[in-house]
């Protein structure tokens, strides 16, 4: 896989996929011999973006394996190497893998376990009790902790954190967040502002202040590539995940889930597709998979659009092609032709493309075009615009009692929540009974969660209408075809996180102080003192033809494609301010987002009944 | 100024020159009424008093070893208290060797300091060691010592000290003639005379005669000299002979008779190139080719071998007896006519004011870039700074005629011979050669400094050689604060206070180290303060933990922000402390509590429902009891853990949760009870599919029981009947339903349904 698409920022980030490649590599080689992979379910998706499986077979890698209970299958190699998170539960399978595998004998294997990103104390001693620690040859970590998915795009690829954060009080991942904000410093220079908002943000910001110090006198001396690095706490803008996302990309991801920039999707409708271009005519029963980068010209253009400008689009980019195609009848000389044949491959590719897009962008409207998604989307505008927020709202009753989707239910409940800056006594127990008693009283626990996050909450002041007011997150006059402000994104609503980086660029913020003081958490600037030699020079000559500054954004706990695509937008203005990168840990929507923070409970069965078994477990 | 090759003598083709290089400082020393041990790199001298010779007592009859640098200076004395000292000694460290005759060496630092003691082993006790050679192997020093019974027992590395026993030679029960040991291709072996039979002894227990390399008769060798890189040996036979050829016999150079049976009272090597013998008030150097230079010496001398020459302790003086190196003489040598003399001569004349500079340029001008480098190499090889500083002159002048010379040898040459001629002065004492410091490497020169004391010399060589911080002066720095914190009669406030003074800004410092150091000099407290100003948390929280101040180093844990720390530290506690104890000192640190639920909460549900307990917090206890309820696998635990739950919500002042909780405990008995009437699965359904469930097997009465019981909204009703009916295909019952009373969701949905179930 080529990483072109990685090197076209104005910061290179390919570097940052560069280096852990080479440090991937450094821990395969740690091991003499032929190799078998083990691997953690959760880490084959962000490592296929690292490497490819000819690079892990030039090193000896011949066999891979999923990380899964009992034996693993057979294999003659020498090493056999597990590369997991530091999860206690993922060790009990390592250890029953690797007694099971030494029960049977054979050839003499050495173990290896590397940690992704970090070596944790507790999963050692897991596996010393569990008897095997002492089997292991190696056991280190493999520090992968931003992965680049696009030239302005890096994430961490960490499911847990909002959960982790804000209901357990684990900080773990923030403490990954920090070293990951090192490893970046270290590839691009010592970033000299520093800005946040939120608790997790100021946590982070301190470590990595803290962390810089430990590394006193032996940091890389590098000009800094960042000028300024936004830490932003989900907490911060708990609202932008719920609503129903309305990019290209933002709803590729909200109806059928990209995953490390890849999608999977329905075969059947890509069948007719191959028949036109003449391919051969059978029924694929696997899903397609699609990789989605800037790498395809035409998907980076279309991703950050409004849904509603991309039928537009891909139509004019079906005459494009399909004149290009026609000049081969005015190809009249040798020349001429060879000309147009050295670029049919491009166009081919292009045409290919072009038919990919066109049939999801059918499927998705299919969907938008459904009643339901357009009521569903008419009510979550009516929360954004504050209308009606206090009382039970109709829509929300009926679906509860149709049994829709419930991830769809809390969505709505939890938009109106917010809004609202919590909902009254009466209307709070009036949903949550709904709930439970149409979804079943395991989903208490789940509820109790939301409550904690303060996503259903009991109203509190509310301060909501003025943060919408100052910040301009209900925007009237928005075009989705041709857009003059980041409320596109959602045809009307601008994602408020984004917003406080466009005020952070211009005019700074302190022109919203009082907004600042309504949002959750601490607000801070912090400068980095850069040794002299390193400062940016200032291109006094031909003056003010300075390009932008850099700012890195740090979503902590998520964030979804529709603000990735608000960021893109105030990047590509004319007159922008600063150009974005945008790094977080871990890409949601709202359905991800809810889905981890539930408890879904499974009854036990009785040893009297025939319920069918189920285990513990959380979504 | 005396012409530079005044003091050269030719031995064969090549010269060789003896220059004082330090008038000693010591007074009232006679070395003839000493043992004279001497480290090589211009390191210290050590002298003890020579038993075997008599003196008049003053004072104590305990001896007393004498620690000086090479230029005289008095570093620390120790007054010997232990067993008999048969042999002194340095190792490569710059650590003094004491051997004694029980076999036990007693290692001291320069100061006089003792490090530690190690045994040649029980044979070496029982039978008392009679001889010692102490020697560089390749795992560093290495040390042989020959017990009264003439077995031989070796160590390769004074630091790591495995005993190994050399073979022994057949029929020896008198004294070896002589014997050395040889350090090749990783390999340490003894080379023994008996009489004049040789013999190479390894510690394999293997040993071979040797043949006799010396083409004359003799009947014993009775001195040998092994030159400092091993490859070469000199013998000295009892007819006078002197035989010099490579160290494995295999070649022999010359064979010079000295006309002198007497035993040379030392014999060494200078440099590879020449072997000197010295005898009462004579120096004899003998080259390769039969060649040889005499110096008369006036009184008592010591000779120490170097990598490139000779060093030569006497009362007075300090001397370096080395050949002339070939770039020297190409630039002094009388009637020179190579580049480097002319560059050297237009120099001079330019100085002068004189025009046959130009006339000596013009004469070498397609050769300037080669006379330039000449002039830079033999400046290093000058003792006498003036002579560097003409030679530099010279190079400096001649550069001005390129346009294209690499700067970079003028600039490092000129950086060398700044910091040789620093550690050359008196007060420090360490004549190093360019060679010397070559072969030493930088890093080494300053740990010897360190080693030394001399934290501010070594700290401006640092800077002056602009080496990153991190391995430089901050590595001085903690050094020097190591030093200063077992300086135990100092306060430890005072000591912490100027340790941070003059660490506080620079960067690198391991304020860990020092810490530990403190710490091993039982100085508890200082370690406590100094760690406080350790960045690194990492590093902080294990030596906390070692001192017992686990609170400390809980809150530090938790600072840094590293979650595994804190777990560590957490850990460590839950294994030292009673519960109870344990329990109290997490609470105090949120962060370490709330870590530990989360750990508990996969690993020990029990204690987690202890730990909600002792914090009151009833909402997660209550929580905690839901979950659990659902991994029971009888009826009877689950709804046990659901009431407990709900009095858990209850004290929580959750009254919502209290009241869903005690609901489900009622569908759940009710659902038993459908079960056991209808003989169908109920349980574990929600409200809403229960009554879905029984509408569409017809049992609308329960239903409506249900719907009552729970108070089930209308609106809610109605849409769960409709879609119940129509999955159940019961278009009777949903015309009747929707003919009992006005729809409060309107009459849609009833066709929605009947749309669906293609029921047209």
């Amino acid at each position: 896989m080529a990483a072109s698409h990685l090197s076209g920022g104005r910061v290179n980030l390919a570097i940052l996929r560069e280096a852990a490649r080479k440090e991937l590599l450094e821990c395969l080689d740690k091991c003499d011999g032929t190799k078998a992979v083990v691997w953690d379910e959760q880490l084959t998706g962000p490592f296929g973006l690292i490497a490819e499986y000819s690079l892990l077979k030039e090193h000896e890698v011949d066999k891979m394996f999923q990380l899964r209970p009992g034996r693993l299958p057979a294999a003659n190699v020498n090493n056999i190497i597990f590369l997991c998170r530091p999860k206690l539960a993922l060790m009990e399978i390592v250890a029953q893998n690797i007694l099971k595998e030494e029960e049977t004998g054979g050839s003499r294997k050495e173990f290896h376990i590397f940690f992704v990103p970090r070596k944790s104390l507790l999963c050692e001693q897991k596996l010393k009790e569990l008897g095997v620690y002492g089997t292991f040859s190696n056991v280190d970590e493999y520090t992968l902790d931003l992965i680049p998915f696009d030239s302005d795009l890096l994430s961490m690829e960490i499911d847990s954190t909002f959960r982790d954060c804000y209901l357990e009080d684990d900080m773990t991942s923030m403490y990954y967040a920090a070293k990951s904000l090192m490893s970046v410093q270290a590839l691009y220079g010592i970033i000299p502002t520093i800005c946040g908002k939120g608790d997790c943000a100021r946590h982070v910001a301190d470590m990595m202040l803290r962390m810089r110090r430990e590394l006193a006198g032996t940091e890389p001396q590098i000009t800094p590539q960042i000028d300024c690095l936004l830490l932003l706490d989900r907490t911060v803008d708990l609202m932008t995940p719920l609503p129903t996302q309305l990019t290209y990309e933002g709803l590729i991801d909200e109806i059928f889930g990209i995953n490390n920039t890849s999608v999977k999707l329905p075969p059947e409708k890509f069948a007719s597709a191959k028949q036109q271009t003449g391919g051969p005519q059978e029924m694929p029963t696997e899903p397609k998979k699609l990789v989605l980068n800037s790498a395809e010209e035409l998907y980076a253009e279309a991703r950050d659009r409004n849904f509603h400008a991309i039928g537009p689009l891909l139509s004019r980019k079906a005459k494009l092609i399909s004149a290009q195609f026609e000049e081969r009848h005015g190809a009249k000389t040798v020349g001429e032709i060879k000309q147009f044949v050295s670029r049919l491959p491009h166009m081919q590719a292009a045409k290919i493309s072009l038919a990919n897009h066109t049939t999801i962008a059918e499927m998705i409207k299919e969907v938008t075009d459904s009643d339901h998604f357009m009521e569903s989307l008419t009510v979550q505008q009516e929360f954004l615009n504050g209308i009606d927020t206090d009382k039970v709202n109709p829509y929300i009753e009926d679906c509860i009692a149709r049994k829709e989707p419930i991830i769809k239910i809390l969505r709505l409940v939890c938009i109106q929540s917010v809004a609202n800056n919590g909902l009254k006594q009466k209307a709070l127990d009036y949903y949550k009974r709904e709930i439970l008693q149409t979804y079943g009283y395991e989903h208490l626990i789940t509820l109790n969660n939301l409550e904690r996050a303060g996503l259903l909450t009991l109203q509190k002041q509310r301060t909501y209408p003025t943060t919408r007011k100052t910040l301009r997150l209900m925007v009237d006059d928005v075009s989705e075809q041709n857009p003059n402000d980041i409320s596109y994104v959602f045809s009307g609503y601008a994602p408020l996180s984004v917003r406080l980086a466009q005020f952070l660029a211009r005019p700074g913020w302190r022109s919203i102080e009082e907004v600042l003081r309504i949002l959750p958490g601490p607000t801070f600037e912090e400068a980095q003192r850069i040794p002299v030699g390193l400062r940016k020079k200032r291109t006094s000559v031909g003056g003010g033809s300075e390009s932008p500054k850099v700012t890195l954004v740090y979503f902590l706990g998520g964030v979804t494609y529709a603000e990735i695509a608000a960021l893109r937008f105030l990047s590509q203005q004319e007159d922008s301010a600063s150009d974005y990168i945008i790094a977080t840990t871990k890409i949601i929507n709202g359905h991800t987002w809810l889905e981890g923070l539930m408890d879904t409970l499974c009854p036990a069965p009785f040893p009297d009944t025939s319920t069918t078994s189920k285990s513990k477990g959380r979504g | 100024m005396a012409h530079v090759t005044g003091d050269w003598n030719p031995l064969g083709q090549v010269f060789y020159r003896k220059q004082e290089i330090y008038t000693l400082g010591w007074r009232d020393i006679d070395l003839d009424k000493f043992v004279v041990a001497a480290a090589p790199y211009g390191g210290p001298v050590a002298l003890i008093r020579d038993e075997t010779k008599l003196v008049r007592v003053q004072g104590s009859i305990r001896p007393v070893i004498y620690i000086y640098t090479s230029s005289g200076r008095e570093i620390s004395s120790i007054r010997w208290n232990s067993g008999h000292v048969i042999h002194l000694g340095w190792s490569c460290s710059e650590e003094l060797l004491c051997v004694q005759e029980d076999g036990s060496v007693l290692v001291y630092d320069i100061f006089g300091q003792f490090k530690r003691t190690f045994s040649m082993g029980t044979e070496a006790k029982e039978m008392k060691v009679r001889d010692c050679r102490i020697f560089n192997s390749h795992q560093g020093t290495g040390l042989a010592v020959m017990t009264s019974s003439y077995r031989i027992f070796m160590v390769n590395n004074v630091d790591e000290p495995r005993i190994r026993r050399m073979a022994d030679v057949p029929g020896l029960d008198a004294p070896p003639s002589s014997w050395v040991v040889i350090s090749q291709d990783r390999q340490s072996r003894v080379l023994l005379a008996r009489e004049n039979d040789l013999y190479l002894l390894d510690h394999g227990g293997q040993y071979s005669r040797q043949l006799a390399p010396v083409s004359q008769q003799v009947e014993a060798y009775t001195e040998m000299a092994v030159s400092f890189n091993n490859k070469y040996l000199a013998l000295f036979t009892n007819t006078g002979l002197l035989w010099i050829g490579s160290s494995d016999l295999e070649r022999a150079y010359c064979e010079f008779d000295t006309k002198c049976p007497q035993r040379p009272k030392q014999l060494a090597w200078c440099g590879t190139g020449a072997i000197v013998g010295y005898w009462e008030n004579i120096l004899l150097m003998v080259g390769p080719g039969k060649d040889y230079v005499k110096y008369n010496v006036d009184s008592t001398v010591h000779l120490v071998p170097e990598l490139d020459g000779l060093r030569i302790l006497s009362n007075y003086s300090h001397e370096f007896l080395h050949k002339v190196p070939s770039v020297v003489e190409c630039v002094f040598k009388i009637g020179s006519i190579e580049p480097g003399a002319m560059l050297y001569e237009a120099s001079r004349e330019f100085q002068n004011g004189s025009p046959k500079a130009d006339e000596y340029i013009r004469m070498i001008q397609d050769r300037l870039t080669v006379a330039v480098d000449q002039c830079i190499q033999a400046a290093g090889c000058e003792h006498e700074p003036t002579t560097q500083r003409m030679l530099l002159r010279a190079a400096s002048f001649g550069k001005c005629f390129l346009s294209d010379m690499n700067p970079e040898p003028f600039v490092r040459m000129c950086r060398t011979l700044r910091v040789l001629n620093s550690v050359r002065d008196f007060t420090i004492g360490i004549p190093l050669s360019c060679a010397q410091l070559e072969q030493l490497s930088m890093p080494v020169l300053i740990d010897r400094l360190v080693l030394r004391r001399q934290y501010p010399l070594a700290i401006r060589v640092c800077q002056y050689l602009k080496m990153p911080e991190a391995e430089g002066v901050s590595r001085i720095l903690a050094h020097w604060a190591c030093y200063k914190v077992q300086q135990t009669h100092v306060d430890d406030e005072l000591i912490a206070r100027s340790i941070n003074e003059k660490l506080r800004d620079t960067p690198g410092i391991s304020y860990s180290e020092i810490a530990a150091k403190a710490a091993e000099c039982g100085r508890t407290e200082l370690a406590i303060r100094l760690l406080e100003y350790e960045p690194k948390s990492a590093e902080q929280v294990p030596l906390l933990m070692k001192m017992g101040r686990d609170q400390l180093a809980l809150a530090k844990a938790v600072d840094s922000g590293d979650t595994d720390l804190v777990y560590t530290v957490v850990m460590h506690l839950k294994e030292k402390l009673t519960l109870g104890d344990f329990l109290m000192t997490i609470r105090n640190l949120p962060t370490a509590q709330s870590l530990y639920l989360q750990y508990c909460k996969e690993q020990n549900r029990e204690m987690l429902q202890d730990l909600y307990y002792q914090e009151d917090n009833f909402q997660e206890s209550a929580n905690c009891r839901v979950m659990d309820s659902y991994n029971e696998t009888r009826m009877d635990e689950r709804l046990r853990n659901l009431q407990q739950a709900q009095e858990a919500y209850t004290k929580a002042r959750n009254e919502f949760a209290a009241k869903v909780t005690e609901e489900q405990v009622r569908l759940l008995k009710y659902q038993m009870r459908l079960e056991e009437e209808l003989k169908r699965p109920y349980l574990d359904l929600s409200l809403h599919d229960t009554i879905s469930q029984l509408t569409t097997e017809g049992n609308h009465k329960l239903a409506e029981q249900l719907r009552k019981e729970f108070k089930v909204p209308d609106k809610r009703f109605w849409w769960l009947k409709i879609q119940a009916l129509a999955e159940g295909s019961d278009w009777a019952e949903l015309d009747r339903f929707a003919k009992s009373k006005k729809s409060p969701i309107g009459y849609e949905p009833f066709i929605d349904v009947c749309l669906k179930h293609q029921n047209r």
